[in-house]
């Protein structure tokens, strides 16, 4: 068991970095997309729509195997490192997106317009009011979206990636030591996932309590 | 040796198609399975989840927990290779998919339920305590219904997260549509260079206009209701 | 002997003590209106008698019988008590009829006809007889009132707790439920009122109990405690209401 111990840290390390790499871009495409949808961009705003629920109605495995497999039989040839960051960040973009879409969304009207009517230009009542309140409405959803994100990872084994499951079905195959194997594997996810849940658990109190006032 | 956009040709070829739509079948059987399981055990779970006892309520967010945070897929890997062997039973994979999927429906179902009963107003069940009803009666004719239309639509819901994470089953040596499609494409290997291309676009396509219609229904009626 | 008999019961929410020692007997017939500031514990005693607060210490008798045993089944002696709450929490998903008659149909195991039958009654009497289908999003807040106070009638209580029944109602409305509670009063129904309507604590009450503190300061009879109370909490809350 000592013996594999390094090969699972080494891999939890790859699915923390790749998961770390999805959960950003995944945020940055979010804010851009949300945005377009929220202030109503011609074009690009049902560009927008048609992505987030193309993305949100299709498995990972699927859009990684279509990258993979796929595009690469189209001359579109990319590593498979790659195509699980596209991938996640594919996934990641569209859920991030509805997230800070329905936060924006939550801003009262009544909000926006006491802003306007003290002279703040559309920019500024984005950025001074429908932002901030907003982004806080939004943080539930988007740290549930982290975890999901993370948790999703586990499938880039299937393009052969050496994330943890991928180490734990290796080692299976070589040696035969299954109950062990398993066993780490389970123990690796927790220790990765168990902060992020806790942490959740405390947010969601707490925001709780500041809706109503105590 | 087909290339190009010819290489569509391969989804219709011989009985592929039909092959593709019996795959189809496994997975939707897989999903349908584990919903209907999922919603009446989920319902229940969530009210154990607001008992006054209190060992039960840590029973209950122990297994929630646990569910939740393991991948689906990592749960999957348990069950067949280990469960199985431990206990010294022989389970397909695809019943092994069902009782994973059924666990994890099971959970979110009654995190669902918890929240919904949670979310009643604290005066409407003080009032019907008030009118003197048992704890059962409360259940059935104040709780139940009033959550129900609340449950509606994030229960349409958990029938797509269901569908959109049943390809996982291939791994598992399920033959289901993603695993036929791969059969096909292997088969095609020397025969035409775009196979995959056009065997996983369709099957991506397939997922979509599966997912998109009851995500949508799911969502006006949240609208509508909510 | 008193219908009902509360003996120096202590309430605390955490540090907070919100009751410390209240006692009081309730005579059968009797309407007593607690008044006091708020935040002096006036619901929290209704509350209590109810079950729906625990109490930490003292007792509570109902018709000789002791209540707040550890062993009380609290869904058969509220069958016994009709409570009324401020914001009237009539059953969303149920029609106007259906509200009035699920608890003595289910809890009481009552026929259902019958108690179709003294609904209607009640319903007549409380002026909204073309109202048994409605549901309670099509009522008015004064007429949701009205339909509470008949669905904890319909249960033949022996007594009536009503909490602050008319804060949520404008004075249109308030006026049409408190109608309701007069004409009770004539009838004869034993009543433990909290308002903060003076007028119509004076024109229904027998005694009044001023609660300040967690305490009772003062019991007098109605007439007696608006033109002289007898402790300086009850004459400074009273001179509020004086413009």
């Amino acid at each position: 068991m000592i013996k594999v111990l390094p090969l699972y840290i080494k891999a939890a390390g790859f699915t923390l970095l790749l998961s770390a790499i999805g959960i950003f871009l995944s945020f940055v495409v979010g804010i851009a997309v949300s945005l377009t949808v929220y202030c109503k961009v011609k074009f690009f705003s049902v560009v927008a729509k048609i992505y987030i629920e193309v993305a949100r109605n299709t498995p990972l495995l699927i859009q990684l195997f279509f990258l993979y497999f796929g595009f690469s039989r189209i001359g579109l040839r990319m590593e498979a490192y790659t195509c699980a960051v596209v991938g996640l960040t594919f996934l990641g973009g569209a859920y991030m997106a509805e997230a800070f879409r329905s936060g924006f969304e939550s801003v009262d009207v009544s909000q926006k317009e006491s802003a306007q009517s003290l002279g703040l230009n559309f920019l500024q009542v984005l950025r001074f009011v429908v932002f901030p309140q907003g982004l806080s409405v939004a943080v539930p959803a988007i740290c549930a979206n982290s975890l999901f994100l993370l948790k999703e990872t586990s499938v880039v084994s299937a393009i052969a990636l050496a994330d943890l499951v991928y180490v734990a079905k290796d080692l299976i195959g070589l040696h035969y030591k299954t109950t062990e194997c398993l066993i780490l594997l389970v123990i690796f996810y927790l220790i990765l996932l168990l902060p992020i849940s806790i942490y959740m658990r405390k947010l969601e109190k707490k925001m709780r309590f500041a809706s109503h006032g105590v | 040796m087909y290339e190009g956009i010819d290489g569509i040709r391969v989804i219709f070829e011989g009985i592929n198609f039909q092959r593709l739509m019996v795959g189809l079948l496994v997975t939707l059987k897989i999903a349908a399975v584990s919903v209907a399981v999922s919603i009446p055990v989920g319902v229940l779970f969530g009210i154990l989840m607001t008992s006054r006892k209190k060992w039960v309520r840590l029973l209950c967010y122990f297994y929630l927990d646990a569910i939740r945070i393991i991948p689906i897929l990592v749960l999957l890997f348990v069950f067949y290779f280990e469960i199985t062997r431990v206990f010294k039973i022989q389970w397909s994979g695809e019943f092994v998919a069902i009782i994973v999927f059924s666990m994890w429906g099971i959970a979110e179902m009654g995190d669902l339920t918890r929240g919904a009963i949670r979310s009643l107003p604290k005066h409407q069940i003080e009032s019907a305590l008030a009118l003197g009803l048992s704890e059962n009666a409360i259940h059935r004719h104040i709780i139940i219904p009033q959550i129900t239309r609340r449950l509606i639509p994030p229960s349409i819901n958990l029938i797509t997260r269901m569908i959109k994470t049943t390809p996982l089953v291939a791994l598992i040596s399920v033959i289901e549509i993603l695993k036929v499609g791969q059969q096909i494409i292997e088969y095609n290997l020397y025969r035409n260079s775009t196979a995959s291309f056009w065997i996983y676009g369709f099957i991506f396509i397939v997922y979509f206009l599966l997912c998109y219609p009851i995500a949508e229904v799911s969502r006006r009626l949240e609208k509508r209701w909510g | 002997m008193s219908i009902l008999e509360i003996q120096n019961i202590h309430k605390s929410f955490g540090e907070h003590k919100v009751l410390n020692g209240v006692s009081l007997a309730v005579e059968k017939g009797e309407v007593i209106v607690l008044l006091g500031p708020s935040g002096s514990g006036k619901s929290t005693v209704l509350r209590c008698i109810n079950g729906l607060e625990p109490i930490s210490s003292g007792s509570i008798i109902l018709d000789g019988e002791t209540i707040t045993a550890p062993n009380t089944k609290w869904n058969k002696i509220r069958q016994r008590m009709g409570m009324v709450f401020q914001s009237y929490e009539l059953f969303s998903h149920k029609s106007i009829i259906e509200n009035i008659t699920l608890a003595p149909v289910v809890a009481q195991k009552r026929d259902i006809k019958e108690v179709t039958e003294q609904a209607l009654k009640l319903l007549a009497r409380v002026g909204l007889t073309e109202k048994q289908n409605a549901y309670p999003r099509q009522l008015s807040g004064g007429q949701k009132q009205r339909v509470a106070i008949i669905r904890a009638l319909c249960m033949n209580p022996e007594l009536m707790l009503l909490d602050e029944i008319t804060a949520a109602l404008d004075p249109e409305m308030t006026r049409e439920v408190l109608d309701v509670i007069l004409d009770l009063a004539r009838d004869g129904m034993t009543m433990l009122i909290v308002t903060h309507e003076m007028a119509f604590a004076a024109a229904v009450a027998d005694k009044i109990a001023f609660l300040d503190g967690g305490v009772i300061n003062e019991l007098s009879p109605a007439k007696e405690f608006f033109e002289n109370p007898k402790c300086d909490r009850a004459k400074k809350f009273l001179d509020k209401f004086k413009f």
